[in-house]
């Protein structure tokens, strides 16, 4: 009797030994991620959720450059319309289920034929998917299109197990089955998501965490409070009001690096009567709005200078900048002469369309104080961001304070905001030497000459202006002090890899 | 008694109904296309069109309505558009939470405001009055968000006694549960127990002053036994009305505290909702709150009256 009760004593200290050693990561996130299928969600930050979840098809590495992950190589056939890809073997789904070419065809299928599918668009050149082998998919495009691998590195690239999700239907992102480093426990939503580490990952035992929690906060100061406090290990999307306090910090650490979007007021130029205003219809006035805005400045007044000016929709030092265009510097003289030969009177009234956060507002107001001291009168209109899409879309606007988050290829950056056909392409700008070039780039596999027709659209937006681009933004990090191995991506994305502490 | 709990029930129908009708069109009327905002960044057009079939978005607006109130009337409160959970799942999920808010806010508040308006009033004009009034006027002028974060930065971030913000059910684990549920509730409470204070002391003074209390001081009772027995009893119903009243509010959503402890209730699923431009989240929950608002002033109507003999005589 003695004896077990010894034996159960220690067993119970040894669970309970585990119990203390198992290592949870808590990862503070700015917003609630959407649903969790992956062929569903619209969310950026539901991508960090993935990014543990859900293995990819492909990756990037640090310098945005596209790496294997599930796909371990790629061939594309001389036409540019087949793409074949070798598949990682030895992988399974969370459910047990193995992972080849026949589970990547059904999830294909189900991304571009599930009625509630966002991955259609992304998957629309995509012609028919088939299992050339056990571990080889061979796709067939309608049309050429380089950009794919990029959308494979997305969220269609991302791979889970068929059967789980056939069996879930629409309701699959209630309980997603994926293949990636951590398997999906539980979701409280707007309080949590937690995950717990998957043995039988293919490459385990880089990952150093028992389980994940993801805790969405809105609040910054909040947010900021509670890894002050010990209560959250990671933070992503530090405000930049509060990086001096990260700094300052000695139990915390601030990692940053430059994000691959881009913020800037879309002009409306050909969407409805608002456009035939002087600033819609005159290429000149948008020329003299941009040289009078000093983006040093406004950096500097708006962002405690900690983001990076900018004047194209690729930031300075990207591979896609274009450098013969280099931020130009504030102007007002040569604004004025600009507004002069435009024949425009004076003051040019215009108004402005910006988000209702503190931030946007206060943009807004820097930008008018600016453009006011060049002959540009411009109202305010703040409103939230329902109000500022739908308003956009209909034409109801002169100009908008806007950005976009950014995509690892450079198409998706650029296209959909000034193609004629482009989803985002709110100012209908139209033009069909750019619409020439951009759909040539789309089809263009060499990075050099794809390089050298972006620069051409460069060359022509610099002077039609739809969009004057203002700055990029840049993601801060925070991280608890005595966490390793952490590095920031462009695309915002946190990798777990070898992160320990 | 029956009849009157009936007659009481008949009239919260049609301000149930009036009530959803309400919040339909208040939905409608707000300016901005949520289907937008849901498309995501790219906006790709048939993701919208499919999410506009989805929700009816292209149907006339009483067509919407009478959609939505069906699903209701089955139980069915819809999914949000958003993550598409199952609403009445989500309320289900959220509502124990804020229960539990609620309850230690208003146990903390009666715990504070009601002696301290006891006391006020028996000692009217002393230091202890005038100390109770002050606390009281504090209580309800310092603005809840302001005294959160104050609370978080003081406790957590400088002392490190509780945790910053999150929440833990009591039924996974309690003491983690009470910890981080603890700050929250104090903010919530300190208004409401100012407010009760200030009520429970003017009470306490109407009935100090009556005839039978100065009756019974005359039969020669001790202090104790006149205050707590004879005026407390009495003072007591305007009190529990209020409460009542309060209690409901604190349902429907402590918006604020939530938001900032991050507690996934009532009031931090509708700001999230609202964010969103999440209808279905919305409505529900609206739908929920004014149900609960109903049913606990019906509540506190019977408690009234089972308190009150006077008032029973009258029905």
């Amino acid at each position: 009797m003695k004896k077990s009760l010894f034996t159960a004593a220690l067993l119970a200290s040894v669970s309970l030994a585990g119990a203390a050693f198992a290592q949870d990561l808590r990862i503070g996130l700015n917003e609630d991620p959407d649903s969790l299928d992956p062929a569903q969600s619209r969310t950026f930050v539901s991508s960090l959720v993935y990014e543990q979840l859900c293995s990819r098809l492909f990756n990037v590495d640090v310098n945005m450059q596209i790496t294997p992950e599930l796909a371990t190589d790629y061939s594309w056939s001389e036409d540019g319309k087949t793409l074949v890809l070798q598949l990682r073997e030895g992988v399974t789904h969370h459910d047990g289920t193995p992972f080849n070419a026949a589970s990547a065809v059904r999830v294909f299928e189900r991304n571009m034929t599930l009625p509630v599918s966002n991955r259609k668009a992304e998957l629309g050149s995509v012609e028919s998917v088939e299992a050339t082998g056990d571990y080889e998919l061979t796709i067939h495009l309608k049309s050429p299109d380089v950009t794919l691998l990029a959308q494979l590195a997305h969220h269609a690239g991302r791979m889970y197990s068929p059967d789980a999700a056939d069996a879930a239907g629409e309701n699959f992102g209630q309980n997603p089955v994926c293949s990636g480093p951590y398997s999906f426990v539980s979701r409280s939503e707007g309080d949590r998501i937690v995950l717990e580490k998957f043995a039988d990952y293919f490459d385990a035992d880089e990952f150093h965490y028992d389980r994940i929690v993801f805790m969405p906060i809105p609040d910054t100061t909040v947010r900021l409070a509670n890894v002050r406090a010990g209560d959250l290990d990671i933070v992503e999307r530090t405000a930049p009001a509060d990086v001096p306090a990260v700094q300052s910090d000695s139990r915390l650490q601030l990692f940053q690096v430059p994000n691959i979007g881009y913020q800037g007021i879309t002009i409306n130029v050909g969407n409805g009567p608002r456009s035939e205003g002087p600033l819609g219809a005159n290429p000149l006035v948008r020329q003299a709005l941009s040289l009078a805005i000093d983006r040093q400045a406004f950096n500097q007044v708006v962002f405690e200078g900690l983001y990076v000016p900018g004047n194209q929709w690729a930031a300075p030092g990207s591979a896609w900048y274009d450098e013969a265009f280099p931020v130009p510097a504030r102007d007002v003289d040569r604004a004025r002469a600009l507004l002069a030969e435009a024949g425009v009177e004076l003051p040019v009234k215009i108004e402005m369309q910006t988000g209702n956060s503190p931030v946007a507002m206060q943009a807004g107001q820097v930008i008018q104080a600016m453009a006011s001291e060049a002959g540009f009168e411009i109202s305010l209109r703040a409103t939230e961001f329902a109000t500022l899409l739908s308003e956009n879309v209909a034409g109801n606007f002169d100009m908008s304070l806007q950005g976009w988050s950014g995509r690892i290829d450079p198409d998706a950056n650029i296209h959909p905001f000034v193609h004629t056909t482009g989803s985002n392409n709110d100012e209908h700008y139209a033009n069909p030497e750019i619409d020439q070039l951009l759909d040539q780039a789309r089809r263009e596999p060499n990075p050099a000459v794809r390089k050298d027709l972006y620069d051409q659209t460069t060359a022509i937006l610099q002077n039609d202006l739809p969009i004057i681009y203002l700055y990029h933004i840049q993601y801060f990090f925070t991280l608890r002090d005595g966490i390793e191995g952490f590095e920031p991506y462009a695309d915002g994305i946190i990798r777990l890899r070898g992160v320990q502490g | 008694m029956m009849r009157f709990i009936l007659s009481r029930v008949l009239v919260a129908i049609p301000t149930l109904i009036l009530v959803s009708i309400f919040v339909f069109l208040l939905q409608k009327l707000l300016p901005g296309d949520p289907i937008l905002v849901m498309a995501g960044e790219s906006r790709d057009p048939a993701t919208i069109e499919m999410l506009r079939e989805r929700y009816h978005m292209n149907d006339p607006v009483l067509m919407q309505y009478l959609y939505w109130l069906g699903d209701v009337l089955r139980g069915d409160l819809g999914r949000s558009l958003r993550t598409g959970l199952p609403v009445s799942d989500l309320i289900l999920q959220k509502l124990p939470v804020t229960l539990q808010l609620a309850v230690m806010s208003m146990f903390f508040a009666l715990l504070i405001g009601v002696p301290a308006g006891v006391i006020a009033a028996v000692k009217r004009g002393t230091l202890w009055d005038y100390l109770a009034n002050g606390v009281a006027l504090s209580g309800l002028s310092v603005p809840n968000f302001w005294l959160g974060i104050m609370l978080i930065l003081l406790v957590s971030v400088n002392l490190g006694w509780l945790p910053a913000s999150g929440y833990e059910s009591p039924l996974v684990d309690p003491w983690r549960s009470l910890q981080t549920t603890i700050m929250p509730a104090i903010v919530l409470g300190t208004g409401i127990a100012g407010t009760l204070m200030r009520h429970t002391r003017s009470a306490m003074l109407g009935v100090l002053q009556a005839d039978y209390v100065r009756t019974a001081r005359a039969k020669g009772l001790s202090e104790q036994i006149v205050v707590l027995r004879h005026a407390f009893r009495n003072a007591l119903l305007p009190i529990v009305t209020l409460s009542a009243v309060m209690f409901g509010e604190l349902l429907a959503g402590a918006v604020l505290t939530e938001q900032i402890f991050t507690i996934p209730g009532f009031g931090k699923m509708i700001v999230d909702a609202v964010f969103n431009r999440d209808y279905a989240v919305v409505q529900g929950v609206v739908l929920v709150t004014a149900t609960s608002f109903i049913i606990i002033n019906l509540l506190a109507d019977i408690l009234y009256v089972m308190l009150n003999p006077r008032m029973r005589a009258t029905l």
